[in-house]
C-alpha cells in the first residue's frame, strides 16, 4: 500500500524539467539567429560548452555518490552552459567554453550544494572569470560579415587561428577606447553606431547578445508563459535607460544616450534570461523590482565610469550578492496584519 | 456590487462537470450504519441509548458535551447494536466511538415539532432549534453552528456572509443544493440573519455556477439576500479569502470574523438550519458530490450520516478503474482514506476516487527559489521560506514568517514546480509546535504541582516547629510556676 499523502491530491502540469525547457525554447530564436550571423564557429562553441557542462556536472555528481540522471535531467546545467555560450566572443578558442562551463556548473553551482543553492548566477560568475584571466580572448570580436566554411570555423574553435582582418571591436569597447584617444561621442558613434543594424543583430558583440529583438520577443514569451513576471526585466531596464537618459540630455557629447545603452552588450540576454534567474534573485516582485533596478544601475556605472565597457556581468554578480538583505527586508504584507507583522486592529462596534 | 481584490490563488482543473448536470438522488436506505461520536470540533458527543434500544428517525442518540460540541441524531429508525470503535473518517483509520444503528427499513420519523411562523421566534430560540439539531458547518469545518450564532449576536454582527463559492475541485454537493433547493435556503439565511440581527447579507457564489447563482436569485427575489457573482478562483471558499473579496475587510491575525462585524456560513447550513427551525429536523443527512476519473457514473447524492462510503462507490456504479487514491472532500484540502467502511459524516462534502493522472504527483527535486508558491499564496507568506525553516528543525523561524497564519490551503502546493509538499511541511510543523506547546503547559503544571507540594511541606514542618516551640513554652512556664510556687512554699 502507498504511504498515506497529503492534499492536495492535486498539482498543476508544470515540473522544474517543464521550467528549464521553456527557458531553452525562448532562447533558440537568438541562439539560431546567432548561427546564422557568426557561422560555424559560433555552432562549435555552443556545443563544446554544453557537452563540457553536462559532463562534468555528471562526473561531480557521481563523485558527490548521488543519481547522476535526475539532476542531468533537471536541465539546470544546459541552461547555465547556453547562456554562458551566449556570453561569449563567437570565434573564442574551445578551451575559453570547456573552462567557462566547468566553472560554472562546478564552481558556480554543485560546490555550493547543487540546484538551488548558489547564491551566484553560474553562468555570469563564470563569465567574469574567463573576463578577468582571459581578457584578450574574451575581447577579440568579430564583425558578422563573412561567415567561416565548416572546416575553417573548426580551426578557429580548436586550432586558435588568428582572425586576419575580421576582427572587430563591439560599440561598448569603441567607445571606451574612443574616451581614452579623447574623442567625444558625436565622432565615435560615426559610422558605428546604427539603431536598425543594432536592434537585429548585425553588428559585433557575443554570442548571443546582439540580437536584441529576438532576446526581447523569447524574454515577452517566459512572460506571458508565467516562467517569469515583468518586475526584474522592468526594473534593469529603467536601471539603465533612466540615468542613461538624464545624462545623455545634460551632457550628450560625453554621455551615451537610452537607445544605445538598451541595445547594446548583453542588456537584453541579462535583463530577460540573467537577472531572471531564480535561484539567485529575490522572492517577492517588490524584491525582484528593486533586484533589476540595482543590475540595471550598477551596468550603467559600470559601462559609464568603470574600467571594463561591459558591465551586466559585474552588476548581477553584484546584486545577487545583495539577494538575501533584499528577501530579508522585502517581504509580503500577511494577511490579518500589518506591514510589520502586527494584528491588525479588531473593530470595535460604534 | 464591487468587489475586492484578493491576493495570490490559483485556477486549478475544476472538473465539476463530471457531476454537475446529475439531480441530487437519495442513497437506499443503508442496512447498518455507523455513526461516530465526534464529527464536529470541540467535545465528542456522549451516547444517550444503550445497545439493544430501538430508536426512530430523528431522535437524540448522543447529547453534546461541554460548550463546544454538537448532539448526533438517530439517521433513521431501527436497533442500536453496538457501542463501540469504528475506523474513523480519517487519514489514519484508527478506530473512534462510535453508535453502530442497524436499520429496520421503516425510516419511521420520531413525532416532529414543526414551526408555521419560524420568524415569530426569539433570536435565542433559533440558535437553541439550531443547537438542538445538531448543525455544525457543512462547509468542512464542521464547527457547531448555534455556538457562531450567539457568539455573533452578542458581538453585533452587521454583516453575514453566505459562502457559496464551493472552489475545491470536483465537488458539486453546493451547486446543486443551490439549484434544487435555493427557496429553502433563502429562508435558512433569512433565519440566520435573524438570529444574529444582521443588517447586511450577501451571498458569494463563483461564476462557474450560472445556474446556481440564477435559481438562488430566483429565490432571494427582492428580499434582503443580496447575491454576489465572484470571479472562480480557489481558494474563494475560504472564510478569510471570502469576506476580504465582498467587504474588502481582513480578519485580524488570530481573531475571528465577528471581531470585524461579519458571520460567514455555507449555504448547506442554511438550508439545514431552515429544516431544523422550521420542519424541526434535525441533521442527519447531507449532499455528497461521488466523482474522480475512477468512478464510473460520477453523481451528487444525498445520504444519511453514518452509511458506509462503499455504499455509495456501489451506487455510482463501483470504479470504472482501479483508483490512484481515495479521497473524502474535495482534492486541495480533502483526506486521503483506505478504508471504504469509513462512514460519511456531518463534514462529508466529497468522496472522490482518482486517477494517477489527476493527482499529478512527482518525486520532489530541490527548491529552485521560483517564488510561484509566493504568489499563488492568499495570505502572503513565503512558503519556501518556511519549509527551509522547518527543514532544519527551526520552528521558531518558520512562526516568525508566519505558520500560524497558514490557511494550509495547498495552493503553494499545487503551484510547485519541484513537487515539494509545502502544506504537509507545514502541517507537520503545526503538529510539532502544537506537541510542543503542550508539554511546555505540563512541565508548567508539573512545576506549578512541585511548588506546591514544597510549600506545603516546608508549612507543615514551620508549623510543627512553632507547635514544639509553644509545648516548650507552655512547659517552661508550667515549670517556672511550680518553682516560684515550690520557693514561696519554703519561704512560707
Amino acid at each position: 500500500m502507498n504511504p498515506i499523502a497529503h492534499s492536495p491530491h492535486a498539482h498543476a502540469p508544470v515540473s522544474i524539467g517543464k521550467v528549464m525547457a521553456t527557458v531553452l525554447l525562448a532562447l533558440t530564436p537568438a541562439t539560431l539567429f546567432s548561427f546564422w550571423l557568426y557561422g560555424w564557429p559560433a555552432v562549435n562553441l555552443w556545443a563544446v560548452s554544453l557537452i563540457a557542462a553536462i559532463l562534468g556536472e555528471a562526473f561531480v555528481v557521481r563523485m558527490q555518490g548521488r543519481k547522476v540522471r535526475p539532476v542531468l535531467m533537471d536541465g539546470s546545467g544546459i541552461l547555465t552552459a547556453w547562456l554562458l555560450a551566449l556570453s561569449l566572443p563567437p570565434y573564442a578558442p574551445w578551451w575559453i567554453a570547456v573552462l567557462g562551463s566547468l566553472f560554472a556548473v562546478i564552481i558556480g553551482k554543485q560546490v555550493f550544494g547543487g540546484l538551488g543553492q548558489n547564491v551566484f548566477n553560474p553562468a555570469m560568475a563564470a563569465r567574469v572569470m574567463l573576463l578577468i584571466s582571459f581578457p584578450l580572448e574574451m575581447t577579440t570580436w568579430v564583425a558578422p560579415s563573412q561567415a567561416p566554411g565548416l572546416l575553417e570555423s573548426l580551426r578557429i574553435t580548436f586550432f586558435s587561428q588568428p582572425i586576419d582582418g575580421m576582427a572587430s571591436a563591439s560599440l561598448l569597447g569603441h567607445v571606451k577606447t574612443e574616451f581614452t584617444r579623447g574623442i567625444g561621442l558625436d565622432q565615435a558613434l560615426t559610422g558605428y553606431y546604427a539603431p536598425l543594424d543594432m536592434l537585429w543583430g548585425s553588428r559585433a558583440g557575443s554570442l548571443g547578445e546582439t540580437a536584441a529583438v529576438l532576446l526581447l520577443l523569447g524574454g515577452l514569451f517566459l512572460i506571458a508563459r508565467r516562467i517569469i513576471t515583468w518586475h526584474a526585466p522592468v526594473a534593469m531596464l529603467l536601471g539603465v535607460a533612466v540615468p542613461a537618459l538624464l545624462f545623455n540630455t545634460i551632457d550628450a557629447n560625453h554621455y551615451a544616450g537610452p537607445m544605445v545603452h538598451l541595445l547594446s552588450g548583453g542588456l537584453m540576454l541579462g535583463a530577460f534570461f540573467i537577472i531572471t534567474d531564480p535561484v539567485t534573485s529575490p522572492n517577492t516582485a517588490m524584491g525582484q523590482f528593486i533586484f533589476g533596478l540595482g543590475c540595471g544601475l550598477l551596468t550603467w556605472i559600470i559601462r559609464t565610469w568603470g574600467g571594463y565597457p561591459e558591465g551586466v556581468a559585474f552588476a548581477v554578480l553584484l546584486m545577487n550578492a545583495a539577494t538575501p538583505i533584499i528577501d530579508q527586508y522585502v517581504k509580503p504584507r500577511i494577511y490579518g496584519r500589518d506591514r510589520k507583522g502586527a494584528a491588525l486592529a479588531v473593530k470595535k462596534e460604534s | 456590487m464591487k468587489l475586492f481584490d484578493l491576493r495570490g490563488g490559483v485556477h486549478p482543473e475544476g472538473n465539476k462537470d463530471l457531476s454537475a448536470e446529475r439531480h441530487i438522488r437519495t442513497l437506499p436506505l443503508p442496512k447498518k450504519l455507523y455513526v461516530p461520536l465526534q464529527q464536529h470540533i470541540g467535545a465528542p458527543a456522549t451516547p444517550v441509548v444503550k445497545v439493544g434500544d430501538k430508536v426512530l428517525k430523528g431522535q437524540l442518540i448522543a447529547t453534546a458535551q461541554g460548550a463546544v460540541s454538537a448532539p448526533i441524531h438517530a439517521p433513521t429508525s431501527g436497533t442500536i447494536t453496538a457501542l463501540g470503535d469504528h475506523v474513523a473518517p480519517h487519514p489514519s483509520g484508527l478506530p473512534v466511538p462510535t453508535i453502530t444503528l442497524e436499520s429496520d427499513g421503516e425510516d419511521k420519523w420520531m413525532p416532529i415539532e414543526t414551526v408555521d411562523k419560524p420568524f415569530s421566534l426569539r433570536p435565542e430560540e433559533v440558535a437553541a432549534r439550531v443547537a438542538a439539531a445538531g448543525i455544525v458547518g457543512l462547509g468542512g469545518a464542521t464547527f457547531p453552528s448555534a455556538l457562531k450564532l450567539n457568539l455573533s449576536r452578542n458581538s453585533g454582527v452587521q454583516t453575514l456572509i453566505m459562502n457559496g463559492g464551493e472552489c475545491e475541485p470536483y465537488l458539486t454537493c453546493d451547486d446543486r443544493i443551490m439549484r434544487e433547493r435555493a427557496a429553502g435556503i433563502v429562508e435558512g439565511i433569512r433565519l440566520i440573519a435573524h438570529a444574529v440581527a444582521a443588517k447586511e447579507i450577501l451571498v458569494g457564489i463563483e461564476d462557474n455556477k450560472p445556474e446556481a447563482i440564477a435559481a438562488m436569485q430566483t429565490a432571494a427575489g427582492n428580499s434582503e439576500v443580496k447575491i454576489v457573482v465572484m470571479p472562480s478562483m480557489y481558494p474563494m471558499g475560504s472564510e478569510k479569502q471570502i469576506i476580504q473579496v465582498l467587504t474588502g475587510m481582513e480578519i485580524p491575525a488570530g481573531g475571528r470574523p465577528a471581531d470585524i462585524g461579519v458571520l460567514v456560513h455555507n449555504v448547506a447550513t442554511a438550508f439545514a438550519v431552515q429544516q431544523a427551525v422550521r420542519y424541526g429536523k434535525p441533521l442527519i443527512s447531507r449532499i455528497v458530490t461521488l466523482s474522480g476519473g475512477a468512478i464510473r457514473t460520477a453523481c451528487n447524492v444525498e445520504a444519511l450520516v453514518g452509511t458506509p462510503v462503499q455504499e455509495l462507490i456501489d451506487f455510482a456504479d463501483g470504479y470504472a478503474q482501479p483508483a490512484a487514491r481515495l479521497v473524502l472532500g474535495g482534492p486541495m484540502m480533502g483526506q486521503q482514506f483506505t478504508n471504504t467502511n469509513v462512514p460519511v459524516v456531518k463534514g462529508t462534502s466529497g468522496v472522490l476516487a482518482l486517477m494517477a493522472s489527476e493527482i499529478g504527483h512527482a518525486e520532489a527535486s530541490p527548491c529552485i527559489r521560483c517564488s510561484t508558491c509566493v504568489r499563488a499564496c492568499p495570505v502572503g507568506l513565503l512558503p519556501l521560506e518556511m519549509a527551509a525553516h522547518i527543514r532544519t528543525a527551526d520552528l521558531a523561524g518558520a512562526v516568525a514568517l508566519g505558520l500560524k497564519d497558514c490557511i494550509a490551503c495547498g495552493s503553494c502546493s499545487y503551484v510547485c514546480p519541484a513537487h515539494i509538499p509545502l502544506v504537509h511541511f507545514f502541517n507537520y510543523a503545526k503538529g510539532d509546535l502544537a506537541a510542543q506547546e503542550r508539554s511546555k503547559l505540563k512541565q508548567e503544571a508539573t512545576k506549578k504541582l512541585a511548588d506546591a507540594r514544597n510549600e506545603r511541606l516546608a508549612r507543615i514542618e514551620r508549623e510543627r516547629a512553632e507547635a514544639a516551640a509553644k509545648r516548650k513554652a507552655a512547659r517552661e512556664a508550667k515549670e517556672r510556676a511550680a518553682k516560684e510556687a515550690a520557693a514561696k512554699a519554703e519561704v512560707v
